[in-house]
């Protein structure tokens, strides 16, 4: 079950914590990855240790120049893209009143836009083949909200409505199109969250940890494989219980 | 008919898996053909593998019946 072998997958954000765990997790089945990030070195690293059935494929999101090469590239080095996971994101925290445009924008251009404009690279391929998976990590915030997030919890609830759309304009063409929303999960991102606040975040997860990347990566396996044709235009929760949707 | 009128009717013949005779110069891919917006796409992704061309979107936005991509793949194809 679960096979990834032949096939050929994308990861943004694979120099962080969930992105390096999906790419590991994809590998580990048996695809092709193309790694993508900012940080070429890192990139770099990652290759190196995983061997062969590797790519590196840098691009910084907030360009959209950069943006529209990064599937052309992966497609270039890779002959075809079977599976697209959309993993990059950043936060730009700030309470609402005090929260800046550049935050706004910053945060929308990164976690959605990006993703727009990578799904409409991507289509393309998968439809003449008919074959695809999409998948973006979107968060429990953009279900639930978050104070402190607005900008952040926008994108991912965009991200959701976005993949749900898309979801049912291509799922005649077997491609499939969904979200994983991770809840609070052990990363740089959560590590700069003091223990205080780890505390009162782990009173509402009934599971009474914090999540792993690998956790993350399990979900991202199932959904890029065959044995997951039939579920599209869903989000999966992985979040320990702290919100039950 | 011309070469590239035949080629085209027959990706259009097999991609919607319509009838030869329902395949004239005035078919409407959409209103004729039974075709759907994405299947739109499609032929037209098919008629640039076909003939080797690029097809812009605002181009393709003009292309509705089989006459038209015949018209415009006569102009700029090859
Ligand atoms: N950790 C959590 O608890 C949690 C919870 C819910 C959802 N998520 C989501 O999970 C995803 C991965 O998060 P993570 O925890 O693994 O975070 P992370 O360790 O901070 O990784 C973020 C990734 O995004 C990439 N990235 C950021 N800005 C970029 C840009 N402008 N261009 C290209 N890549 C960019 C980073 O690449 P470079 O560093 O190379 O630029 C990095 O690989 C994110 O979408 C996040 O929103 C995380």
């Amino acid at each position: 079950m679960f096979n990834l072998e032949g096939k050929a997958a994308l990861v943004t954000g694979a120099t962080g914590g969930i992105g390096e765990a999906i790419a590991r997790a994809l590998h580990a089945q048996g695809a092709t990855v193309a790694l993508s990030g900012t940080r070429a070195e890192k990139l770099e690293a990652l290759a190196n240790d995983l061997g062969e059935r590797v790519f590196v494929t840098p691009a910084n999101l907030s360009d959209r120049e950069a943006v529209d090469a990064l599937v052309p590239a992966a497609e270039a080095a890779m002959g075809k893209l079977d599976i697209l996971v959309n993993n990059a994101g950043i936060t730009r925290d700030n309470i609402f009143m005090r929260m800046k445009d550049e935050e706004w924008e910053q945060v929308l251009e990164v976690n959605l836009t990006s993703n727009f404009r990578i799904c409409r690279a991507a289509i393309k391929g998968m439809m003449k083949r008919r074959a695809g998976r999409i998948i973006g990590i979107t968060s429990v915030v953009g279900v639930t909200g978050n104070p402190g997030q607005v900008n952040y919890a926008a994108a991912k609830a965009g991200m959701i409505g976005m993949y749900k759309s898309l979801a049912r304009e291509v799922a005649s063409r077997n491609i499939t199109v969904n979200t994983i929303a991770p809840g609070f999960i052990e990363t740089a991102m959560t590590d700069a969250l003091n223990e205080k606040q780890k505390e009162s975040i782990l009173v509402s997860v009934p599971a009474g940890r914090l999540g792993t990347a690998a956790e993350i990566a399990s979900a991202s396996v199932y959904l890029a494989s065959d044995e997951a044709a039939y579920i599209t235009g869903q989000t999966i929760h992985v979040n320990g219980g702290m919100a039950m949707i | 008919m011309s070469d590239i009128a035949d080629r085209v009717k027959k990706i259009v013949i097999e991609h919607l898996g319509v009838d030869a005779e329902k395949v004239t110069d005035n078919a409407s891919f959409i209103d004729d053909l039974g075709a759907d917006s994405l299947d739109t796409v499609e032929l037209v992704m098919a008629f640039e593998e076909e003939f080797g061309v690029e097809i812009p979107d605002d181009a393709a936005e003009t292309i509705l019946t089989v006459g038209d991509a015949v018209k415009f793949l006569e102009k700029n194809a090859g």
